[in-house]
C-alpha cells in the first residue's frame, strides 16, 4: 500500500510573482518590489518584518513557502551603484531563495541592513536549516541574527578575526603563530593573470 | 538541564577523524549511557574557502573548483555551475549561446552516469559503515567501469574539468555509445546481484528498519533534498519539476520511500533512504539508455549547432561582459539540490559566488535528528544521509 498521496493530491497551483506580491503587500505594506537589470524579481522586506513575513510566507496557503533553499549573504560595496537603487540604502544584504513544493514555485525575498551594525531577525523557527545557513552568513559576512540559538562561525576557526566575504576584507599577515603572508606575494583581489 | 555539570553525562568528540563520518566531520556527542542527549556538529575542517576564490578567478576559470566541491560526482557539479552561467548569460539577448545538441546529450548522460557512481559509492560505504564489507567492493567494482568511461573521454577519474560554458570540452571518443550500453546492461545484472547480496538481507533491514525516522514536514523545513528528501515521501524532483538542459526530453519515474522495510519500517527511516538511491540508479540507467537513443550523431565539427559539442571560442567572448544582475540556478546532484547564487556586476569576474550544497543542509538537521540514538546509530545516519564533507565545507 502506498503511504504516500499520489502527485496530483498534493500539487497546488504556482503564483506569478505580482501576485505573490500583492499578497505580501496587504500584511506587510512596507514591503518593495525590486528587479536586476537581468530581469530577476525579488521582494524587499523591512529587517525588522523579516520573521513576520517569514512565517506569513510559510503559512498562507495559496503561497506555502515550506523550503528556504538557499541565504545568501551579499556585500555590495563595491557594486556598480546603478543597480544598488532598487536595493534600499544599505550594502549588506541577505537573500532568501524560497520555494514551495506545494505549489512548485519561487519567490527571492530580499533584506538590507546597516554595515556598521548589520542585523536581521533570524528565520530559524520557521525554516529549520536557517539555523546553518545563518551561522554561515555570521561567520563569512558578519550578519548578526537575533534569535538564533547559536551563533558562533561555523566555517572559519572560533577565534578567526574579520569576515572574509566582505568587500573590504583585509587578509592576515599571521594565524597561530605561522606566517602566511609570502616574500613578495600580495593579497590583492582581482582575476588571475 | 544543564548538561556539562551534570555527572551522568559524557561528552565525546567522534571525528574529525573516523571512516564513518565520511569525512572530516566532528560530532560532539553528549551521552547518557549508550543514548545520545545532545549532538553539535562541527565543521569546516575542510574549508577552502571557495567561494571566495571564485571572486577573483574568471567565469570559465572556476569549473575545475567545481570539481572539488563535491569530488564523489564531479559532473554533476560542474553541469550545475555551467548551466548556472548559461543561465546568467541568457537572460541578455546579446550574450545568449545556443548550446549545441549534441553536447546537451552529453551532459545529461554523464551527469547521469556520474549519478549512478555517486550512489554505488553512497549505499556502498553505508553497507560498509553497517559492518558489511563485500558489497562496497561490488559497488565500486561497478564505479570503476564509469570511471574508465570518463578517462577515456577526458583524462581524468575522478575530478573531471569536462563540462565547459557553451558546451563540453572533447567529444566522446569512438565506440563510447556502445561501451556505456554494455555497461548499463552489465549493471543492471549486478544490481540484481547486489540487491540479492545485501539489500534484501534481512538482518541488515532489521538493522536500519526505523532508524533516524525524518518526518515530510521536518524534511522540507531542514532542507533536505534529493534521496533524502524524497526517502520522506515527498515527490519532488528538479530534473521533473523544474527540468533544465534536456531533461524534459526523457520519461523516468521519481522513486520515493514507501516503508520499504516492512512492518517494522517507518516512512523516512534509513533504509527507505537506502532504497531510493538504488531505485534512482535504476531511473539513470533508463536515462542513459534514452539519452543514446535519441543523441544526434557527432558532426566532426566542435560548433555545429547540432551534432557538434562545444560553441564557436568567438561565441564565448559573451564572458568577458556578461549581463548585470544575479540568478539561483538549482541542479539535481545525486546528494540533491545543488545551487549556484550568482551575483554579476557586469565584468569577468563573479561578483559573488555562494553555492548550496544538499550534504550542508542535511547536516542543519543532526542537532535535532540524533538526541535519542544510539551511538551505533549515528554511524547509520550518517551513511543514510551519504554526506560528503568537501561539499559541506566548501
Amino acid at each position: 500500500m502506498s503511504l504516500v498521496p499520489s502527485r496530483n493530491q498534493c500539487r497546488g497551483t504556482a503564483q506569478s510573482f505580482d501576485a505573490i506580491f500583492a499578497k505580501v503587500l496587504v500584511c506587510f505594506p512596507t514591503a518593495q518590489a525590486g528587479s536586476s537589470p537581468n530581469g530577476a524579481r525579488w521582494i524587499a522586506v523591512q529587517p525588522s518584518d523579516m520573521l513576520d513575513a517569514a512565517r506569513f510566507l510559510k503559512t498562507d496557503p495559496d503561497l506555502s513557502f515550506d523550503s528556504l533553499c538557499c541565504l545568501t549573504g551579499v556585500d555590495l560595496l563595491k557594486f556598480p551603484v546603478a543597480d544598488k537603487d532598487a536595493v534600499p540604502c544599505s550594502d549588506l544584504v541577505c537573500v532568501y531563495d524560497l520555494h514551495s513544493t506545494v505549489h512548485n514555485h519561487e519567490l527571492r525575498v530580499k533584506s538590507s541592513t546597516s554595515r556598521e551594525n548589520p542585523a536581521i531577525p533570524s528565520v530559524e523557527s520557521v525554516w529549520g536549516v536557517a539555523s546553518f545557513f545563518e551561522r554561515e552568513a555570521f561567520d563569512l559576512l558578519g550578519v548578526s541574527f537575533p534569535g538564533h540559538h547559536d551563533l558562533r562561525r561555523l566555517l572559519m576557526p572560533q577565534d578567526w578575526v574579520g569576515y572574509p566575504l566582505r568587500k573590504d576584507y583585509v587578509y592576515p599577515e599571521s594565524y597561530g603563530g605561522v606566517e602566511l603572508k609570502r616574500e613578495g606575494q600580495t593579497f590583492e583581489s582581482g582575476p588571475y593573470k | 538541564m544543564n548538561i556539562e555539570h551534570d555527572g551522568d553525562f559524557i561528552t565525546l568528540s567522534m571525528g574529525p577523524h573516523h571512516p564513518a563520518t565520511h569525512g572530516v566531520l566532528r560530532l560532539e556527542v553528549t551521552t547518557d549511557g549508550e543514548v545520545i542527549a545532545a549532538c553539535k556538529p562541527d565543521i569546516g575542517y575542510l574549508h577552502r574557502a571557495i567561494e571566495k576564490i571564485g571572486e577573483n578567478l574568471e567565469w570559465y576559470q572556476f569549473v575545475p573548483y567545481t570539481d572539488r566541491v563535491d569530488y564523489v560526482c564531479s559532473m554533476n557539479s560542474n553541469h550545475a555551475w555551467v548551466c548556472a552561467v548559461e543561465a546568467l548569460l541568457a537572460t541578455s539577448e546579446e550574450t545568449r549561446l545556443q548550446i549545441p545538441e549534441r553536447a546537451e546529450y552529453i551532459r545529461v548522460l554523464f551527469a547521469e552516469l556520474n549519478r549512478i557512481s555517486s550512489h554505488m559509492v553512497g549505499v556502498g560505504s553505508m553497507t560498509m559503515d553497517m559492518g558489511a564489507f563485500t558489497p562496497f567492493i561490488h559497488a565500486l567494482g561497478q564505479r570503476e567501469h564509469i570511471n574508465d568511461i570518463f578517462e577515456k573521454t577526458c583524462g581524468a577519474r575522478l575530478t573531471y574539468n569536462y563540462m565547459c560554458v557553451g558546451g563540453v570540452n572533447a567529444d566522446l571518443y569512438p565506440g563510447a555509445e556502445d561501451e556505456i550500453r554494455k555497461f548499463l546492461d552489465g549493471l543492471e545484472k549486478a544490481m540484481k546481484d547486489f540487491n540479492r547480496l545485501i539489500t534484501t538481507n534481512n538482518i541488515f533491514k532489521g538493522r536500519l528498519a526505523g532508524i533516524a525516522v525524518v518526518s515530510a514536514q521536518d524534511a522540507v523545513s531542514y532542507g533536505l533534498v534529493g534521496p533524502n528528501l524524497r526517502g520522506s515521501g515527498v515527490d519532488f524532483d528538479l530534473r521533473r519539476d523544474r527540468p533544465y538542459g534536456v531533461y524534459d526530453r526523457f520519461k523516468f519515474d521519481v522513486p520515493v520511500g514507501r516503508r520499504y522495510a516492512g512492518s517494522k519500517g517507518r516512512l523516512g527511516d534509513a533504509y527507505d533512504r537506502y532504497v531510493v538511491r538504488l531505485l534512482e540508479v535504476l531511473e539513470s540507467i533508463k536515462i542513459c539508455r534514452q539519452v543514446l537513443d535519441q543523441i544526434p550523431p557527432s558532426s566532426g565539427k566542435a560548433d555545429d549547432p547540432v551534432g557538434g559539442w562545444c560553441v564557436a571560442k568567438a561565441a564565448q567572448k559573451a564572458l568577458r561582459k556578461p549581463p548585470v544582475g544575479e540568478i539561483y540556478f538549482r541542479c539535481e546532484n545525486p546528494r540533491g539540490e545543488t545551487g549556484y547564487h550568482i551575483v554579476s556586476d557586469g565584468t569577468k569576474v563573479p561578483y559573488r559566488i555562494k553555492i548550496r550544497t544538499g550534504s550542508f543542509c542535511a547536516l542543519s538537521i543532526f542537532e535535532k535528528l540524533v538526541p535519542g540514538l544510539m551511538i551505533a546509530d549515528v554511524v547509520a545516519l550518517i551513511g543514510s544521509f551519504d554526506i560528503v564533507l568537501p561539499e559541506v565545507d566548501r
